[in-house]
C-alpha cells in the first residue's frame, strides 16, 4: 500500500534521514522504535509529505507522492495522522473539530457528517462531551479525539506521531485501548512509539531505527526476544 | 488686595480670555469641524489599513516556500519597506502634490494614512498569525486542507484574538499621527487649532485644548481596549 524507497532528508546540512526503504500492506500495523533524534517521526512526517525528503521514491497505492504534479492536499485525506501534541482546534468545538474538514473537503452534509462524529465519539466513549471545548478535555480525552478526528474523514492509512508522549502516565493505557481496537478492526497503520508492550502486543512488524537508517526489522516476538544488531541489543536492554 | 481676591480676577481674566477667543465668531465650531475630519481620516485610514494589512500578511503566510507566490511576497516586502522607511508627512506630501493632485484633503489624508498604516498592520498580523502554533496548520494539512484553507479555517481564527488588541493600539497611533494632515490643507483638530491662534494671538488656550482633546480620545480607546481585552481573555478559562 506505502512503498518507499531510499528516502534521504536533511535539516541545515544534518542528514536525517540517510535513505530508508520500506514496504508497508494493507493492514500492517508498523511500529518504529529507536532512540531519540533517529529519525522515526521525520520519517512518518516524510509520509504525508508534511515534511518534503530532499530525494527517494514514496508511492501511496502506486501514487507518486514525490510528483510535483500530484495533488498533495487530496492523497492526505487518505492518511490520518495523530500528533504527540493532539493539534485539536481550541477554538471550534468537539463537535466542530470532528465535522470541518469531512464538511469542507467532501462536501458531506452536516447532519451526516454529525452524525458519524457521534457513532464514533461513541466507540472511544465521549459522545457527552461533543459540545465541549478541546480545553475543556484532559490529556487523554484529546488524543482520543484527534484520533477520532483523522477517522471521521476515513482514511485507508493512520499515522500515529509518539500519540502517548505527551500523555500523563495514567491516561496512556485508555488512547492504546482505542489503538488496539484500531488495530483489530484491521486499519493499517504505522506508530512511531515508545510503547514497547504496544509493539509487542499490538504491532504486526516493528522497525528499529537510528541514526537515520532502519538498522533491523522483523516481527515482534522475533525482534524483542532475539534481537541480532548489537545497536538494537544495546537500546533493548535500556528501555526493556 | 487679598490673595482670594486676585485669585479670583486671574479665573475671571481667563475666563474672558476662553469666552473671546473660543465664542467670539462662534470660533469653537473650528474646533468640532476639526475634530470631525480628524476622526474621519483616522476611521477611515484604519479601515484601509486593516485591509491592505491583511491582504499582505496573508499573501506572504501562504506563499511561504511557494514559489508562485514569490513575485507577489517580494512586491509587498518592497511596499513595506518603502512605507515604513519614509516619514509619514513626507509620504501625505507625495500623495497630494504628486501622486492624487487632488484638493480634497480629508480623501488624501485617508488614502495616505491608511496606505501608511497598512504596512505596519501588515507586520502586526503577520505576528499575530505566527503566533499561532504551528501545529495547527500541520493538523488542518494532515486532514487534507490546502495551505489556503487550514489559514482561513484554522489559524486566522486564532490569530484574530492576538491581532484585534494590536490593532487598537495601532488606532491609538493613527489617531495622533493624523496631526500632520494640516500639512495638505486638512482642516483637522490641530490644524483648527492653529487657525483659531492665528485668528486671536492667544497661543496658550486652543494649544491646551487640543491637546486635552487628544489626550481625552486616547485615555478613552485605552479604557474600551482594555474592557475588550479582558473579554477576550474570558473565553480563554473555560
Amino acid at each position: 500500500m506505502i512503498s518507499v524507497k531510499n528516502l534521504r532528508k536533511s535539516f541545515h546540512g544534518t542528514e536525517v534521514l540517510k535513505g530508508i526503504s520500506a514496504e508497508i500492506q494493507r493492514g500492517d500495523v508498523v511500529c518504529i522504535i529507536g532512540p531519540s533524534g533517529s529519525g522515526k517521526s521525520t520519517f512518518l512526517r516524510c509520509l504525508n509529505r508534511l515534511e518534503t525528503p530532499d530525494s527517494g521514491e514514496i508511492l501511496l497505492d502506486g501514487v507518486d507522492l514525490m510528483d510535483r504534479h500530484t495533488d498533495l492536499d487530496r492523497q492526505r485525506r487518505k492518511m490520518g495522522m495523530v500528533f504527540q501534541q493532539f493539534n485539536l482546534f481550541p477554538h471550534m468545538t468537539i463537535l466542530k473539530n470532528l465535522t470541518v474538514s469531512p464538511m469542507m473537503l467532501k462536501k458531506i452534509p452536516q447532519k451526516e457528517a454529525e452524525a458519524k462524529a457521534i457513532q464514533l465519539l461513541e466507540r472511544v466513549g465521549l459522545a457527552d462531551r461533543a459540545g465541549d471545548y478541546p480545553a475543556q478535555l484532559s490529556g487523554g480525552q484529546k488524543q482520543r479525539v484527534a484520533i477520532v478526528r483523522a477517522l471521521c474523514m476515513e482514511p485507508e492509512v493512520m499515522l500515529f506521531d509518539e500519540p502517548t508522549s505527551a500523555l500523563d502516565p495514567e491516561m496512556v493505557g485508555e488512547v492504546l485501548e482505542v489503538m488496539k481496537e484500531l488495530a483489530h478492526e484491521g486499519m493499517t497503520m504505522v506508530v512511531v512509539t515508545h510503547e514497547m508492550g504496544f509493539a509487542r502486543e499490538v504491532g504486526s512488524r516493528v522497525v528499529f531505527m537510528d541514526q537515520g537508517k532502519i538498522l533491523e526489522q522483523n516481527t515482534p516476538e522475533a525482534l524483542f526476544s532475539n534481537p541480532q544488531h548489537p545497536r538494537l541489543q544495546d537500546f533493548l536492554s535500556k528501555v526493556l | 488686595m487679598t490673595l482670594f481676591d486676585s485669585i479670583a480676577q486671574f479665573f475671571a481674566d481667563w475666563g474672558a480670555k476662553l469666552a473671546s477667543t473660543f465664542l467670539e465668531k462662534q470660533r469653537y465650531l473650528m474646533l468640532v469641524d476639526g475634530l470631525r475630519n480628524t476622526l474621519i481620516i483616522t476611521l477611515g485610514a484604519l479601515v484601509i489599513g486593516v485591509i491592505i494589512g491583511a491582504f499582505i500578511a496573508i499573501i506572504k503566510y501562504c506563499g511561504e516556500g511557494s514559489r508562485v507566490m514569490k513575485p507577489l511576497c517580494l512586491l509587498c516586502d518592497l511596499y513595506t519597506t518603502v512605507i515604513r522607511g519614509i516619514p509619514v508627512v513626507v509620504v501625505l506630501l507625495i500623495f497630494y502634490f504628486l501622486i492624487l493632485r487632488s484638493s480634497d484633503g480629508v480623501v488624501v489624508g485617508i488614502v495616505t494614512f491608511g496606505i501608511n498604516s497598512g504596512a505596519y498592520m501588515a507586520e502586526l498580523i503577520r505576528g499575530g498569525i505566527n503566533a499561532v502554533d504551528g501545529g495547527q496548520m500541520e493538523a488542518g494539512r494532515s486532514l487534507g486542507m490546502s495551505r489556503f484553507q487550514a489559514t482561513v479555517h484554522v489559524v486566522l481564527p486564532q490569530a484574530m484574538k492576538n491581532i484585534l488588541p494590536a490593532i487598537g493600539n495601532e488606532m491609538i497611533a493613527l489617531l495622533k499621527e493624523t496631526a500632520v494632515a494640516g500639512y495638505v490643507a486638512v482642516q483637522d483638530l490641530t490644524r483648527a487649532g492653529n487657525l483659531i491662534r492665528n485668528n486671536t494671538y492667544d497661543a496658550f488656550n486652543p494649544l491646551m485644548v487640543v491637546a486635552l482633546t487628544y489626550l481625552f480620545l486616547v485615555i478613552l480607546l485605552t479604557w474600551a481596549l482594555g474592557k475588550f481585552e479582558r473579554r477576550l481573555a474570558k473565553s480563554d478559562k473555560r
